[in-house]
């Protein structure tokens, strides 16, 4: 909980409401809760990753009471290199900030586990990276480190559809077209489960949130 | 009809809406009455339809008074919500390529807000010819100079279509407005009214006469014979309302048809568009993104407006 709750709204508050209202005037940001409720329970979220605006996504489309805390994870180096970006992440989306530089005496995943000891829930890309292809990339394995530390915390996989049309790769501004957040079942880590097996099987579990296509759309966003 | 007359333009505007909200409720009361009856699975679907059309009305005739409240820019910018929800509906559905980008950012972002504003200025003759004619050559350039030749005319076919529908088409449901200064709004009223009646009527008889449909493959209830009733209905409306137009009741009847022969064939249309996008309603099907149903809604307004914008203009240079 951020202290500023009893306050009257912030600007960064406000800041949200202008930034979930025009997320949901340019993509509809609709979330479809398949497997789950939108409920406060302290959760991962974790979904593929095809835009800069997948996050944005998954926050407009989580009822407003559950925004504030449920946090991405953003690259400390870009994220606080200028003001602007470093009071949107902090203030506005109340990022967790990790280091991109590998050093050896740091465990990269630190920062998520101490935000999870708090309580608060993350969204996370376990793709690690965005890709333009149809399915996800391979997942890395932090998911599976941060299961096998939080066994509690219930690990909600989401497909985020349609996104890489409203800003491809390379473009700034978005075009209106309507996207999806599909929130599917609690996946749990079986116990003795091997680490691969977990991951693919977590993958597997965002692809199968995917919409059927339409037919005779053969037009579709180039690969 | 003649005490009708002799009211004050406003106190005409404040009657129909009474008469509109007072059917409306009178409708939903009866409906709610009726829904207390036991009922078998379909009849229960039946009335879940039902229900969603009834709360359509109420949204719509809702957005109208709104609309009628806030004056010229208020309906210019209610129309312009209209026609962005509904072509963002429209190229949800209908799949582009990386190299439309531009072309759709200028679609919403130039075309769109253009169009509404030369609406609000009541430069008419720019408004009617800025979407087809320079928005037309903008386009396919944009799109060109993507350097992606896949596809290259179905693409650009397909956004100046949704443009020509979901702007230009729509944009001239408010643009009845400016045509006949403070009595523009009944204009409106009259189209909508009539469109809807149209609809209406050629569903209902479309469900009770069950004859051989036209095009199976597009749209598999209908048929020319409901079409047909559908649309004399709608003349005959047309002709009792037409004590809010500037036409006689003759010409209320033949405006009162065009209009509602070409909303209702637009649906027709876009019926087939919906086949060719594999998808049967512009809604919240589960297997479609989540478009809200809007398209469906103001279809036959985007095909009838136009036509009934001009057959107005032309009726007025015959009898200035």
């Amino acid at each position: 909980m951020r202290p500023d709750k009893m306050l009257p709204m912030t600007r960064a508050d406000a800041m949200g409401l202008v930034l979930a209202f025009v997320a949901r005037l340019i993509t509809g940001a609709q979330g479809h809760w398949r497997g789950c409720p939108p409920k406060a329970e302290q959760r991962i979220y974790f979904a593929n990753h095809q835009s800069h605006l997948d996050w944005v996504l998954i926050w407009a489309a989580l009822p407003h009471e559950l925004r504030a805390n449920t946090r991405p994870i953003a690259a400390r180096d870009y994220w606080t290199s200028s003001r602007f970006k470093h009071w949107l992440t902090r203030e506005v989306f109340n990022a967790v900030y990790v280091n991109r530089a590998r050093t050896d005496d740091q465990d990269p995943l630190e920062p998520l586990v101490d935000a999870l000891r708090r309580g608060d829930s993350l969204v996370i890309f376990p793709e690690g990276t965005r890709s333009n292809l149809g399915l996800p990339q391979a997942f890395k394995s932090g998911l599976y480190h941060l299961a096998q530390q939080f066994p509690q915390v219930q690990l909600i996989p989401a497909w985020i559809d349609n996104v890489q049309r409203v800003m491809p790769k390379g473009e700034v501004l978005p075009v209106p077209i309507l996207c999806t957040v599909t929130f599917g079942a609690p996946l749990g880590l079986a116990p003795g489960e091997d680490k691969r097996a977990f991951l693919d099987r977590a993958r597997q579990a965002v692809i199968d949130l995917q919409p059927a296509p339409l037919a005779a759309n053969e037009t579709q966003a180039a690969p | 009809m003649s005490v009708l007359k002799s009211l004050s333009a406003n106190e005409q505007v404040a009657l129909l809406f009474v008469i509109l909200f007072g059917v409306l409720g009178l409708v939903s009361a009866v409906t709610g009455l009726l829904g207390l009856r036991e009922a078998d699975e379909r009849l229960h679907q039946r009335r879940q339809r039902w229900a969603r059309e009834l709360r359509a009305l109420w949204i719509g005739a809702g957005l109208f008074w709104l609309a009628w409240m806030t004056g010229r820019a208020g309906a210019t910018l209610l129309f312009g919500l209209i026609s962005f929800l509904a072509l963002r509906e429209y190229i949800t559905l209908l799949k582009t390529r990386r190299g439309d980008h531009r072309s759709l950012l200028l679609a919403f972002f130039v075309a769109l807000p253009v169009q509404y504003l030369l609406l609000a200025q009541g430069s008419y003759e720019l408004f009617a010819v800025f979407i087809p004619v320079y928005v037309f050559l903008a386009i396919p350039v944009l799109s060109a100079l993507a350097g992606d030749p896949e596809r290259f005319l179905e693409r650009n076919a397909k956004i100046q279509w949704g443009l020509t529908v979901c702007v230009y088409g729509l944009s001239h449901a408010p643009a009845l407005v400016l045509l006949d200064g403070q009595r523009g709004a009944f204009l409106l009223f009259f189209l909508v009214m009539v469109v809807a009646c149209a609809q209406l009527v050629q569903n209902a008889a479309e469900r009770h006469w069950r004859r051989r449909p036209v095009a199976r493959h597009i749209d598999r209830g209908f048929s020319l014979r409901a079409w047909a009733t559908g649309c004399l209905v709608a003349a005959w409306l047309g002709a009792a309302l037409y004590w809010i137009t500037p036409f006689k009741a003759p010409g209320a009847l033949a405006m009162a048809g065009i209009a509602a022969a070409a909303g209702t064939l637009g649906e027709f249309v876009m019926s087939a568009l919906k086949r060719d996008a594999g998808v049967r309603v512009w809604g919240n099907a589960p297997s479609v993104t989540g478009a809200v149903g809007l398209l469906d809604r103001v279809a036959p307004l985007c095909f009838a407006a136009p036509v009934f914008f001009h057959s107005v203009r032309w009726y007025f240079q015959l009898r200035p």
